[in-house]
């Protein structure tokens, strides 16, 4: 007979407003294997720990059911609480009253019935727990970063700051990201390449940091501290080792297609360098477009580069490294403003995106940082700008706020004030949401100083008509419609996941939302761990944020892979299936089902057995269900457990 | 008889997906019928077809099974073997005269809250609309 704490949590009143908690201790004092049932405020405080550990003490407890929150928010700490009093950790269950229970329940009356249950179930399990031991396994001392943009680099540069090695997969030509795009950052005004290049270059010179532009990972197995990464590196067709950046080759390219970097207001050679100041300086070939590798002739970049670094023969190379932490910052992409017809994106020259804008102001950008209209390059005097296009707006963009647009547009109209100071300007919003340090006053400033008119609408449509652009919209404090003539307007649209991110998720084995947003552990208390061990989060994959929030959450991530990989072992959960030799008949239809190849043949008493690693083992249980002898056992999660939960649930005829 | 029928229903969800999801339900506060008894299990694919049975015997009225969505497991393919078994279970189901509707799997990722709630309260009602159990499938069962 067993002997086992029942510790129920009031959580303030969050359960104890919905459940009885009396009537849950009193039907678990009646059940045989319970030495004691308590209650408590909050159990998992230290007070509430105490009682845990006094009451083990006690009664001499040999296992314990905690009921209170979800065992996903505290497991790891009443597992401690059980550690530290001296009984194995793994001797306890939570029965879930929380979230499962009192917050999702119509009446006291079916909350507590639930909640009587669960704690009933939870009691039968725990009857039959074993106690476990957990694995150590070695760590690889290196980190792998997924993207270079600005949250990657910071990622980056921290682990390597911190003596670990670091390699980067960046899948552009150059690392910088989306704010490698931008002229200046908001709200300081800011030179965003200023502050941003000078990291471009010293992760491509840090000694414990690998870098990998244009290249992709492409398939990552493994688990905590031994993650397997391939990435390819696509072939850039120029010799990173020989190129020394003099830019010769792209002066002779004949080629002309749009430039990705300036929004497709320039327009760029075949080989091409990003912008400028990319990291690294050598250009690659864009195989798509060069004449050579559509026609067989031109060649032109060979002939005139001074450093043999052209190599039309270079192929495609699939590297591997081992890792034992990966920081994923794949960044974002704007919303498509094509979506909006009424707006007339894509077929009136003078409607831009926000992203143009900052290519049009920036002094490396197509006019040398002379806002100019890219219609006939007047000089405008009259410019609009709509907020939230693709953001608050579930019918045809997403419904979350990007956050950081309202910001932008007010960076943008203080910019357009500094460049044309005649000009009237626009800025028509939804609600404006400026939290953050000095946000609101820069509003404030781009409204009471730079005399920028703010006005409450949603623009209808707009028309062209005589070069010039007709905005309609109504202004909701006046209630009426209202007609605004420009010479050009900036969509400020939203920012989504990237196209391909529900492909990363799945390959990285981490969860995602319904827009393609990766999950964070716990919105507050885990916000850059993901469900998989080991595999952390920055920036704006995770959801919309600027760049300070970005900046943060890399370093937040880095000191996470730090703390992980500053161990020689890590220790894991002991949550493994595990074979009985003299049941197993050998079959192997457990290796059969395995995804982890987990599994493999050994032999007892000169028969052919299964033997699970322990190492490689991820505790799914696929296997278990599979054997048909039942031999195969998943540590507390065994047949005979969760049989118990399921019985002990009817066991007892509750009146409601 | 005069009493309600209250029927009760055996939860096995994968830690993972919507189990997490179920919690976010609770985060959120979106109501839905109790009747549902969750049990916590790594993944869809541990769920043996025992389970289902020793429920059904016990008197379960319904065994509702959540996994990751197709491509989202987290051990990559356990939800596949879970579907693999269950269309099989409930054919055997409606071979010993038990309504195959007493059993449902569905997928409900971490972040559907508000999915899980509606999928538990239209299986609930679902369950409700067939009945108590037939005690002889029962007894066909425990043959």
């Amino acid at each position: 007979m067993r002997k086992i704490g029942v510790f129920v949590c009031h959580c303030g009143t969050n359960i104890s407003s919905m459940v009885d908690i009396d009537r849950v201790i009193e039907s678990a004092t009646r059940l045989p294997d319970v030495a004691c049932a308590v209650d408590y405020q909050f159990t998992c405080s230290a007070p509430g720990q105490t009682q845990i550990k006094d009451a083990i003490k006690e009664y001499n407890l040999d296992g314990v059911v905690v009921a209170a929150c979800s065992p996903r928010m505290h497991e790891p700490t009443f597992r401690k609480t059980l550690r530290d009093a001296g009984l194995n950790p793994y001797m306890m269950e939570m029965a879930n009253l929380r979230e499962h229970t009192s917050w999702v329940a119509l009446n006291r009356g079916e909350a507590t019935a639930k909640a009587i249950d669960l704690v009933r179930m939870k009691v039968a399990k725990v009857a039959r727990l074993r106690p476990l031991e957990e694995i150590h396994l070695p760590v690889t001392r290196r980190a792998l970063v997924i993207g270079g943009g600005v949250a990657g680099i910071q990622a980056a540069l921290d682990i390597a700051d911190g003596g670990v090695d670091v390699t980067l997969v960046e899948r552009s030509p150059s690392l910088g990201g989306h704010m490698a795009q931008y002229d200046k950052t908001f709200p300081t005004l800011d030179c965003a390449s200023c502050i941003l290049t000078p990291k471009m270059v010293e992760v491509a010179s840090h000694p414990n940091i690998t870098l990998l532009t244009y290249s992709e990972v492409e398939e990552v197995t493994g688990f905590v501290g031994a993650y397997k990464v391939k990435a390819r590196i696509r072939a850039r067709s120029v010799d990173l080792e020989k190129c020394n950046g003099c830019g010769t080759c792209l002066e002779v390219c004949p080629v002309r297609v749009p430039s990705e970097f300036d929004a497709s207001l320039a327009d760029r050679t075949a080989i091409y360098r990003p912008f400028p100041q990319a990291v690294p300086a050598a250009p690659a070939i864009d195989r798509e477009s060069c004449i050579y590798f559509k026609t067989g002739k031109c060649r032109a970049c060979e002939k005139v580069c001074p450093a043999d670094a052209i190599d039309f023969e270079q192929e495609n190379e699939i590297v591997e490294v081992q890792v034992g932490a990966i920081v994923v910052a794949t960044g974002f992409h704007f919303f498509d403003a094509r979506k909006y017809t009424e707006y007339g994106y894509g077929s009136y020259k003078d409607v831009i995106s926000w992203l143009q804008f900052e290519r049009l102001t920036n002094a490396s950008g197509p006019t040398g940082g002379k806002l100019r209209r890219p219609s006939d390059g007047m000089e405008p005097k009259s410019i609009v700008f709509i907020h939230c296009v693709g953001s608050r707006d579930p019918s045809k963009g997403f419904p979350y706020c990007s956050r950081i647009c309202c910001m932008a547009t007010a960076k943008h109209a203080v910019i357009t004030r500094s460049k044309i100071p005649d000009a009237k300007i626009y800025s028509f919003y939804i609600d404006i949401r400026a939290a953050g340090k000095g946000y609101e006053e820069f509003v404030r400033r781009a409204i009471e100083q730079e005399d920028v008119q703010f006005i409450k609408g949603r623009p209808s449509r707009i028309v062209q008509s005589d070069g010039k652009l007709l905005v309609r919209s109504e202004d909701a404090f006046l209630g009426r419609q209202i007609e605004v003539e420009a010479d050009m307007v900036i969509l400020t649209n939203g920012a989504a996941a990237q196209n391909d991110a529900a492909e990363l998720a799945q390959m990285l084995g981490i969860g995602y939302d319904q827009y393609g947003f990766f999950n964070e552990l716990h919105p507050k208390l885990r916000p850059v761990e993901t469900n998989k061990a080991g595999i952390y989060l920055a920036g704006m994959c995770q959801g919309p944020k600027d760049i300070p929030e970005s900046v943060a959450q890399a370093s937040a991530s880095a000191s996470k892979v730090l703390g992980l990989l500053s161990r020689d072992q890590i220790a894991r959960e002991p949550i493994i299936a595990e074979v009985d030799p003299g049941r197993c008949t050998g079959c192997m239809d457990c290796m059969e089902v395995c995804f982890f190849t987990a599994v493999e043949e050994d032999e007892f008493m000169e028969r052919k057995i299964a033997k699970v690693l322990p190492g490689v083992c991820q505790g799914c249980g696929a296997c278990v269900a599979q054997c048909s002898d039942g031999a195969m056992e998943l540590r507390a999660f065994s047949d005979e457990q969760i049989h118990a939960e399921i019985t002990a649930l009817f066991a007892v005829e509750v009146a409601r | 008889m005069t009493e309600e029928y209250y029927p009760r229903i055996v939860g096995l969800l994968c830690n993972w997906c919507t189990y997490a999801g179920a919690d976010l339900a609770g985060t959120t506060r979106i109501k839905y019928p109790q009747n549902i008894r969750p049990i916590r299990i790594p993944c869809s694919g541990r769920v043996s077809p025992h389970f289902i049975l020793t429920s059904l015997l016990s008197g379960a009225d319904g065994v509702f099974i959540g996994g990751c969505h197709p491509a989202d497991c987290h051990y990559n393919e356990g939800n596949y073997y879970a579907r693999r078994r269950f269309s099989v279970l409930k054919s055997f189901l409606d071979f010993v005269g038990v309504e195959p509707e007493r059993l449902t799997l569905e997928w409900v990722s971490a972040s559907e809250g508000d999915r899980f709630a509606e999928v538990v309260t239209a299986f609930t009602e679902d369950v409700k609309a067939l009945g108590r159990p037939n005690p002889y499938s029962r007894k066909e069962l425990e043959d």
